[in-house]
């Protein structure tokens, strides 16, 4: 593992709900120009983890190390202030808005008053830089596709300049091409040398675009594999944790065949 | 970069575009908007011609210069709480207790200009100042307690009706000297002929000057702009207009300083919505209040803002209520002052639903509602019949407002 090149390290945090233990001990590194998947079943602890990073919740032990340095992350705005920028799988965007309005919302670049065409430029200048496939920057949100509302979901995260860009589930509600734009897009942040963390329930996407995966179970790490190399049945032995079970058997059969 | 002339405007390049600058395609961007269910004012300017056809035919006088002026001057005091009701109606919420405020407002102002002898600013200052309080009581109780706007808002309106009462006491009424300035202003007060044209020739030319402006801009920094003979049609068309309609209205007595204020405030709050990150946050908050958080717009100042304006508003057309009256009585803001705004609001394109609107429907839709009222008081026709047609009307526009934002919703608009 490159500890020493990540720029975000997590070591032995744990979160606790009541009685129920939503992560215990888990560990995670992320480097710059790298995209970790997580992967894991439902209740694995993938939205406690992303909502830790993202400053909805604090864990309740365990250290985070940003660019080296330790860093407490204990609302959304430090995690911003830190560049973690989280991008939740209901996007939040207005629907009612344009594109150059939601991608500066809350943050609009403003003389005496609103710099449309500075803001339009600069929109321009942002989603060409992703290859983003979005017509017009003057039509609401509401018209655009799933694929491009992640996209602006993104390319909003991308304006505060994070070093690290978190993204729930970006692929879950896209169709084939659309999933396939939202790929292209994070091989993309990759090239800009952003660490990206990918939550996922998609093997092949995560096989696709992923550099390392890691995997949780019950809360727990539950292996780190390098995407290049495991096989999807070793992965869902991982997720389900047991090596012999239905889904691992289906997995079997279809590379034998 | 180096750019050639000929190169497309940065927001132009892709293929699917349907381009377009020019006369033209400008006008059959604005017919595909419309059969997408984007309506924009067109229902709004097609019901006045059927209101204003039907009630000329019934009644000659009623597009007389004399009466259209007398409709105008009347319409300032809903037309103003209406601008409020914008405001609220965009962030999603709803103040159901104008009327309440307005007549309170009204009490208020009499009672301490009259009976107290205060100066005429002070009263109006503290009537103005009262609704601004009210306003944030009512911006507490939603964004600390939790309470519905509808709720907090409908308590306010019997509340304050009592209020109002009470100040009054038992005679029920006190008249405001003819001689003051307020009522001088809001009943004599006429922008002489030559000034009015000037006023329509210089908003002519800012609008032309501001949209050359805002394209120069544009294209300096490679994006499209509206061109200038597109830009040149549209300001000749409001001159030409706008001319007109003063020049009728000279006719008569001429375009009231009373009317001519309301329209200056509506621009004001036109500017204030669309140009400021005011403005942006609250069409966010009214479009997804989760992600307007998320953004860093502090949602609850915001609605503290809104709520307060609608009230400080609601309490401004209440005491031109009053000044129009000379007279501030028990009637004051009652009856379907409350309602009138609320629908000159929905009339004029503001949705109930949050999140679309501007300014400008204040003005339109209580055009409407103004000209309903008047057109059935020249027919001798009492007040029930106008709640029966103003509720009719009502119904309309909420329905419309509904099926256009379905007919939104399948055509992929906002």
């Amino acid at each position: 593992m490159k500890t020493d090149t990540a720029v975000l390290s997590l070591r032995g945090i744990s979160k606790n709900f009541g009685a129920v233990a939503a992560l215990t001990d888990v560990d995670l590194d992320v480097s710059a120009g790298q995209v970790v998947a997580i992967v894991g079943d439902n209740g694995a602890g993938k939205s406690t983890l992303v909502k830790v990073l993202a400053g909805v919740h604090r864990p309740d032990t365990g250290t985070i190390t940003f660019a080296g340095r330790a860093a407490t992350i204990d609302s959304p705005a430090a995690a911003h202030a830190l560049g973690i920028a989280t991008v939740f799988q209901d996007l939040a965007l207005c629907e009612n808005l344009n594109v150059v309005e939601n991608l500066f919302l809350g943050r609009e670049i403003r003389r005496s008053r609103l710099d449309e065409v500075a803001m339009e430029t600069r929109s321009w200048e942002l989603l060409r830089q992703l290859s983003a496939k979005i017509p017009t920057v003057r039509i609401p949100v509401a018209s655009l596709s799933g694929g491009q509302r992640q996209t602006v979901a993104i390319a909003r995260s991308l304006l505060g300049d994070p070093k690290i860009i978190i993204l729930d589930e970006p692929t879950a509600a896209l169709g084939v091409e659309q999933t396939a734009e939202v790929l292209n897009l994070i091989e993309r942040l990759r090239e800009r040398g952003l660490g990206v963390l990918m939550i996922s329930h998609n093997m092949e996407d995560v096989r696709a675009v992923a550099d390392r995966v890691v995997v949780l179970r019950l809360g727990r790490n539950n292996g780190v594999f390098d995407a290049a190399e495991v096989s999807t049945e070793d992965l869902v032995a991982a997720i389900t944790g047991a090596a012999d079970n239905v889904a691992t058997r289906r997995e079997r059969e279809r590379n034998n065949r | 970069m180096t750019r050639t002339k000929a190169a497309p405007a940065l927001d132009l390049l892709d293929e699917r575009l349907r381009h377009g600058e020019g006369l033209k395609p400008a006008l059959g961007a604005i017919a595909d908007r419309i059969r997408s269910g984007d309506l924009g004012a067109l229902p709004i300017v097609v019901g006045l011609v059927v209101i204003w056809t039907v009630f000329q035919l019934l009644n000659p006088v009623f597009l007389s210069s004399a009466n259209l002026v007398n409709l105008l001057m009347e319409s300032v005091s809903v037309g103003i709480i209406a601008l409020g009701i914008v405001c609220v109606l965009l962030v999603g919420q709803i103040d159901l207790s104008v009327g309440s405020v307005s007549g309170l407002s009204a009490a208020l102002t009499a009672v301490t200009f009259v009976s107290g002898g205060w100066p005429g600013w002070l009263s109006i200052l503290a009537a103005i100042a009262a609704g601004a309080l009210i306003g944030w009581v009512y911006a507490q109780l939603v964004t600390r307690l939790g309470v519905p706007s509808f709720v907090a808002t409908l308590a306010g309106l019997l509340g304050f009706l009592g209020l109002q009462l009470w100040l009054l006491g038992s005679k029920g009424a006190i008249n405001l000297p003819f001689d003051s300035g307020l009522v001088h202003f809001a009943q004599l007060d006429f922008v002489p002929a030559w000034l009015s044209y000037v006023l329509v020739a210089v908003a002519a030319a800012a609008m032309f000057l501001t949209g050359y402006s805002l394209a120069r801009a544009r294209r300096a920094a490679g994006l499209s702009g509206r061109s200038t003979p597109l830009l040149l049609a549209r300001s000749v068309a409001v001159l030409l207009g706008l001319g007109f309609a003063v020049w009728y209205l000279n006719q008569a007595r001429g375009v009231g300083w009373l009317f001519v204020c309301f329209v200056g405030l509506v621009l004001v709050l036109h500017y204030v919505l669309t140009r400021t990150a005011w403005g942006r946050a609250v069409f966010a908050i009214g479009g997804n209040v989760e992600a307007a958080r998320r953004a860093g717009i502090n949602v609850k100042r915001r609605y503290v803002s809104v709520f307060m304006l609608c009230s400080s508003l609601a309490a401004l057309g209440g005491l031109i209520a009053a000044a129009r009256l000379a007279a501030a009585n028990q009637a004051s803001g009652a009856g379907d002052v409350n309602l009138n705004a609320i629908a000159a609001a929905v009339i004029g394109g503001t949705s109930l639903f949050g999140g679309r609107g501007s300014a400008f429907s204040a003005l339109l839709g209580v055009l409407v509602i103004q000209s309903i009222s008047s057109g059935l008081t020249l027919l001798d026709l009492d007040s029930s019949f106008r709640f029966m047609v103003t509720g009719l009307v009502l119904a309309l526009a909420v329905a419309l407002d509904s099926v256009a934002r379905r007919s939104r919703a399948a055509h992929g608009r906002a």
